[in-house]
């Protein structure tokens, strides 16, 4: 009988600590969690007290990766506490910088932290040696999708012109040009990457399970909406908790959550099956080439669905782009608050998957917060995956299952820094 | 043979090196004259023999002692990245209230489960040889940064307020467009990046050496902050060197 044991301390290309610990002993699985290391972040708590304007720039602290992920869930929050609401012009131009987060984020895992596994390499820079066009490709899209939050919000990591109510700076119409440009010239880099992903030979590895995203009728939904899931039903972002049902598990600093199953995922690869209606043309293209189609289950494809959001993303981008080109771009001083007390829920489907903020705020302070975040969404799920993986690869070599594993903790593009700060919600 | 450097990161969100590979990105002929042995974000490869050692975030639990210990060990030089590194940064915010209710209101009873103190700079902990400020770090001083120890130099970081980097930008003052900034007590070297963008400095570089703290917070009152509004801005990024002033820092 098989006896396997996996331990892999501080997976590597991924953001934050985590092991895979997975114990089989004659042929009986007895151990199989992803353990979250990272030390706790106590975030909610370090926004008690302080004034309602900083939340956002404290919390797009949580993660580097999905600063302005967080910026923006953290905005709609405060802005449903105190009943603000924002111009047109600032939900064009958040919707366009959330687009290059999504396409800053998006390019590094499939390039950077995916693509290694595939080709036999442990990191990117083997490969700007041996595929060097491949790297070129990979960093000259990263940039642009860069240069477009920095047009809009001054950086991606951490963005600064972003406030309650709307922007601090505005970005010149000749920016957006150039930037419209430069999108425009990543056509034939987002063909090359569906080519090279769609070559790509992803794990066969099959598991049903609920998939939750936010979702609008009219957009493919990255802020607002309500919340989806595949297995029906649709709640009011306020209604987030009834969804993620939050607990504490040992192992993790970061909870678990379910919701009408034992779990349920996140992230790109939700978003596409809830929402594959609302997919740009070229990026339903994009899936067919890929081989997607909604409802897929297998989580490896997570970043095949990454691939198709990089081909939305670029599309939409343009559009709005040449949407605000024809509006024009009028500095605007921020949408202000209507009332000093409330409270609010704020969503946003960040790269990783849905994020939740809530605050109360009295007489313009914080005095309560909660923030739920995509990957601690998904552990519960990738555990499940990892229940169901197992006992079908045992047959193979330890270093082929630590591999497997590996892949498959990667393919849902873990944030693990972002998930440690969880908390119980006690609202005073 | 090429230098050997090392990527470490302790209590952080990892963007100051998101910075770096977006640095990397801009100068690739980094990777002609320096050999990254470990970088757990980026790469799978982990080697322990390196001459420089990158240190991002705060030092929060007792376990990261140990280990921020054999990193100094190692490494000829230790640097460290951004605000959570310099001045423990955000992470510190937390030192201010009770350590106690800040585990039970976001772990509940489940609070013993997950260790953690107060949160402290690296120079804190062990000697630092150099220190790259900001949250996150600066692109262009992380390149000169690296290539001045390169060079065999310690990597120099301004000693005079955001105030003069605010003005050869030809920036409008924030105070004089009616909102409140840190710059004047800021240390620069981020070429004033967020009054560029329209945002007050938050002081996330640290303290300028000798800033004058008490005539700014009177500029604050008289802009008609409070004094918790007051408190709260100094203590964004500031909360461990405050605290340092008043001989308050654990």
């Amino acid at each position: 009988m098989t006896t396997v044991k996996v331990d892999v301390h501080h997976l590597t290309r991924v953001e934050g600590h985590g092991n895979i610990v997975v114990d089989v002993q004659n042929g009986e699985l007895k151990q199989c969690e992803l353990q979250i290391v990272e030390t706790p972040r106590f975030f909610e708590a370090m926004l008690r007290g302080r004034p309602y304007d900083e939340s956002s720039h404290i919390t797009s602290r949580i993660c580097g990766i999905c600063a302005v992920g967080h910026a923006t869930a953290s905005l709609r929050a405060t802005e449903r506490a105190l009943a603000i609401t924002p111009s047109p012009q600032t939900v064009m131009l958040r919707k366009l910088n959330f687009h290059g987060e999504i396409l800053d984020s998006h390019i590094l895992h499939a390039y950077m932290l995916i693509a290694p596994d595939f080709l036999g390499v442990g990191s990117v820079i083997p490969l700007a040696k041996s595929a060097p066009d491949v790297v070129l490709r990979a960093l000259r899209m990263k940039k642009v999708a860069g240069d477009l939050c920095k047009a809009i919000c001054g950086r991606h990591t951490h963005p600064i012109a972003m406030t309650v109510g709307g922007f601090t700076a505005f970005p010149k119409l000749a920016e957006l040009r150039e930037i419209r440009e430069r999108l425009i010239a990543m056509r034939p880099d987002y063909e090359a990457t569906v080519e090279l992903f769609s070559t790509l030979k992803f794990p066969a590895f099959e598991r049903d399970t609920e998939y939750i995203a936010l979702h609008k009728d009219d957009e493919y939904c990255f802020i607002d909406g309500v919340i989806a899931s595949t297995d029906g039903g649709t709640w009011d972002i306020s209604e987030y908790r009834q969804v993620t049902n939050e607990q504490i598990v040992p192992h993790s600093s970061a909870k678990h959550t379910k919701n009408q199953r034992q779990s349920y995922m996140v992230g790109a690869l939700a978003r596409f099956n809830v929402n594959y209606n609302q997919l740009h043309p070229k990026a339903k293209d994009a899936a067919a080439a890929l081989g997607l189609q909604p409802i897929t289950v297998n989580p490896y494809m997570n970043t095949a669905a990454q691939v198709v959001e990089i081909v939305h993303c670029i599309e939409d981008a343009i559009g709005i782009i040449d949407q605000l080109l024809v509006r024009g771009i009028k500095p605007e001083p921020p949408a202000p608050p209507t009332r000093m007390s409330g409270t609010g829920a704020g969503a946003a489907d960040v790269p990783r998957g849905t994020l939740f903020h809530e605050y109360t705020i009295e007489d313009g302070k914080v005095v309560g917060a909660n923030c739920i975040i995509p990957t601690g969404q998904n552990l519960a799920n990738i555990e499940a995956d990892m229940r169901g993986l197992v006992p079908t690869i045992l047959d193979r070599s330890q270093q082929d299952i630590t591999l497997a594993l590996e892949m498959l903790v990667r393919a849902y593009d873990p944030c693990i820094s972002c998930s440690t700060h969880l908390l119980d919600v006690k609202f005073e | 043979m090429k230098p050997k450097i090392a990527f470490f990161e302790f209590t952080s969100c990892e963007g100051c090196q998101l910075t770096v590979v977006d640095s990397l990105q801009d100068h690739p002929e980094l990777l002609d004259v320096v050999e990254i042995v470990q970088f757990r974000e980026a790469m799978s490869e982990k080697g322990e023999d390196y001459a420089i050692a990158f240190i991002e975030g705060s030092c929060t639990r007792p376990s990261d002692e140990a280990r921020i210990r054999e990193i100094r060990e190692r490494a000829t030089y230790v640097v460290t990245l951004g605000a959570c590194a310099h001045l423990g940064g955000i992470n510190a915010i937390r030192n201010r209230q009770e350590l106690e209710s800040v585990r039970e209101y976001v772990y509940g009873e489940k609070k013993d489960w997950f260790d953690t103190y107060p949160a402290r700079p690296i120079g804190a902990v062990v000697k630092v040889d150099a220190e790259i400020p900001g949250c996150p770090i600066d692109k262009k001083e992380f390149v000169t940064a690296v290539t001045h120890l390169l060079q065999g130099r310690m990597p120099y970081i301004p000693d005079y307020p955001l105030c003069i980097e605010c003005k050869l930008k030809e920036n409008v003052c924030m105070f004089l467009r009616g909102k409140t900034c840190l710059g004047p007590i800021t240390r620069a070297g981020c070429d004033a990046i967020c009054p560029t963008y329209g945002d007050g400095c938050e002081g996330c570089r640290g303290l300028v050496p000798h800033g004058n703290v008490a005539s700014l917070k009177n500029a604050l009152r008289e802009r008609g902050m409070t004094e918790d509004q007051i408190d709260a801005k100094m203590t964004m990024f500031l909360t461990y060197q405050q605290m340092e002033k008043e001989g308050a820092a654990q």
